[in-house]
């Protein structure tokens, strides 16, 4: 755990990552605490530009809210998305992935051809189709994210399994009789499972990028407030209140660039063979 | 009678020739098979969609009595089996009838052929932006590694890829053409401009930037960062010191050992960039009031008009479709070695 530390610690990039990330999730967490009214009542004038009152530190947007509040309870809703719809979607993959890759002939075949299509088929219209068909609440906002991004995890997965099929520690397992599925879960996958952590954390931020497009076009959660609801809400006053589109905006970036930094620092410590080859 | 390939006329040409229509129509076949598919993905979200499938098609339309879904159901056979229905469907698509579209009166298939154009050159540009702004710096970086040069591009790499696109939009829209002024913020060609010939493509050129390097940002950062990583894996390989110890000039090493093979990879990503892009373009030509099939469906959205976003949806499906297939091509063509492991 300390060599992983170690490792990871070297990675400049990624410490600032983790300690952006932090920041975010304290946010996060200090959002009720921080903000107890609600992220959509009115506290003062529309349009209070930011660093201009007191207690108002980033001003209030066209309707008069707190936009302080509003990157505070955005935080969660973007951490929460990314989070779950990352879990939903290496539960879709995982198995797929690792079956396609055990059992290979058939129902390989077929499993891949199903990735495929996905993979095809443009993903972020897909999900505009799945949440203007359903109803945008954020369960679906968070299916139809999982639905548009397993399909790397099935093929990585697979990947992984194929390298480790063969291997003896397999054979011995198989010859001890363990069942099939005994092997795949607690032989293969603990093996499999540096890259997909490092795919996870990327994933995470490509959920979130994707959370705040959807709710920019209007097709998230009504009732959440999200940073790409408030960037859509400023747009048509972005000649006169610029910032009220610009800092959600720093905010999505900073989180999306932290968790990308993340990645690959986890993808320096996980894997420490491929370090040693790019040296 | 041997086979083809054992027979002495059969020559090495030949057989390469046979290779690579085996390989296309391979390709060609998959291609369809995803199609179909679609096709049968968009039928069933159609009828997944909660309600009535003729209220749903009806949308929000203002003329949905009774008399008018009935209407609708017999003229969309949904009172026919399921089975049928979906073959009604296909017949459909496949003759390019995508329904109708009650919010503007006019059929789907013929709305998407008008935004057509604009999204096409849209997102070509933005394409061809991308891949050569990235490969060139890229291929900058990874030779000045360890400079200024690779530190400034690789974090402007690192900043595009987490930059949301839609943010980025409004923003550039803001500094060049609010505030600077250098560049039209929205639209396809100025308004009562009435250009002809030249002028007018000048003027849809000039429209055209901002869009295209925002549409182009992202995959611009995934191509940097992919050429960058690629030359320098490549650089370390046996036949570049081969090409080395023969006493070949670097640039020359670089140029058509190294370039030539980093270049594949970007080929592959140009495949996966079709999907995305037609995402993008969705938020871009929201952005932009760019004229495209994008903000078509985004207008769709807003009025819950299904037909024109099932519409869209399957066309810019079609389009990544008809994309990768070049790509795939395109691959074969310039990596033999492709078309003999597949």
């Amino acid at each position: 755990m300390s060599d992983f530390w170690f490792r990871y610690c070297k990675n400049r990039g990624a410490v600032i990552g983790l300690i952006i990330l932090v920041f975010v999730i304290a946010c996060a967490i200090a959002a009720p605490f921080a903000f107890p009214r609600s992220p959509w009542s009115m506290v003062q004038r529309p349009f209070l530009p930011p660093f201009e009152m007191e207690g108002l530190l980033l001003g209030t947007d066209a309707l008069g809210r707190n936009v302080l509040s509003g990157l505070f309870h955005g935080a969660r809703v973007s951490l929460l998305v990314g989070l779950v719809s990352t879990i939903v979607a290496l539960t879709i993959g995982i198995p797929i992935g690792a079956c396609a890759g055990y059992y290979g002939n058939l129902v390989d075949d077929f499993l891949m051809r199903f990735t495929e299509f996905f993979q095809t088929i443009p993903s972020f219209a897909l999900a505009i189709v799945l949440l203007a068909i359903f109803q945008p609440t954020l369960g679906y906002v968070i299916l139809s994210i999982a639905i548009v991004s397993w399909p790397p995890v099935a093929r990585l997965v697979r990947a992984e399994v194929l390298s480790l099929r063969n291997r003896e520690f397999i054979e011995a397992a198989t010859l001890s009789g363990q069942s099939n599925l005994r092997i795949i879960w607690h032989q293969i996958l603990p093996n499999a499972l540096p890259p997909i952590i490092v795919l996870a954390s990327l994933m995470v931020a490509t959920a979130i990028l994707l959370e705040s497009s959807l709710s920019f076009l209007g097709l998230s959660d009504p009732n959440v407030m999200s940073w790409g609801y408030m960037i859509g809400a400023a747009r048509t006053v972005l000649r006169t209140a610029w910032w009220l589109s610009f800092i959600p905006g720093i905010a999505i970036m900073l989180t999306v660039l932290a968790l990308n930094l993340i990645g690959e620092g986890l993808n320096d410590a996980l894997n420490p063979r491929l370090r040693s080859l790019e040296k | 009678m041997p086979p083809l390939w054992a027979q002495r006329s059969y020559t090495t040409l030949q057989l390469r020739e046979h290779i690579l229509l085996a390989y296309i129509a391979e390709r060609l076949v998959k291609a369809a098979f995803i199609l179909i598919a679609i096709l049968v993905l968009n039928f069933m979200l159609i009828h997944a969609a909660p309600g009535d499938p003729a209220a749903v098609m009806a949308g929000e339309a203002g003329a949905a009595d009774e008399k008018f879904l009935q209407d609708l159901r017999i003229r969309f056979g949904l009172d026919q089996p399921f089975t049928v229905q979906l073959w009604t469907y296909m017949k459909g698509a496949i003759q390019l009838d995508l329904g109708y579209s009650y919010r503007q009166q006019m059929p789907v298939a013929e709305l998407i052929w008008e935004r057509l154009p604009a999204t096409l050159l849209l997102t070509m540009t933005a394409f061809v932006i991308s891949v050569i702004l990235g490969v060139v710096a890229g291929v900058l970086a990874a030779q000045k590694q360890g400079t200024w040069w690779d530190t400034v591009i690789s974090t402007f790499a690192l900043l595009f890829y987490a930059t949301p696109l839609f943010w980025f939009a409004l923003m550039a829209s803001l500094l060049f053409s609010v505030v600077l002024g250098w560049l039209p913020g929205f639209g396809y060609e100025t308004i009562g401009g009435n250009y002809t010939g030249l002028r007018r493509a000048l003027d849809i050129g000039t429209h055209l930037i901002l869009p295209a390097m925002t549409l182009g940002l992202f995959f611009t950062a995934v191509y940097m960062r992919m050429t960058r990583a690629t030359m320098l894996e490549i650089s370390r390989l046996d036949f570049v010191k081969t090409a080395r110890a023969k006493g070949l000039r670097n640039s020359v090493i670089q140029r058509r050992h190294v370039l030539r093979n980093a270049l594949l990879p970007v080929i592959t990503l140009a495949g996966l960039q079709a999907g995305q892009i037609v995402g993008g373009a969705v938020l871009t030509e929201t952005v932009f009031a760019w004229p495209g099939i994008g903000r078509l469906m985004f207008e769709a959205i807003n009025q819950r008009d299904y037909n024109v976003i099932l519409g869209v949806f399957f066309v810019s499906a079609a389009m990544v479709l008809l994309f990768n297939l070049i790509t795939d091509l395109l691959y074969g063509v310039v990596d033999p070695r492709i078309r003999i492991t597949k």
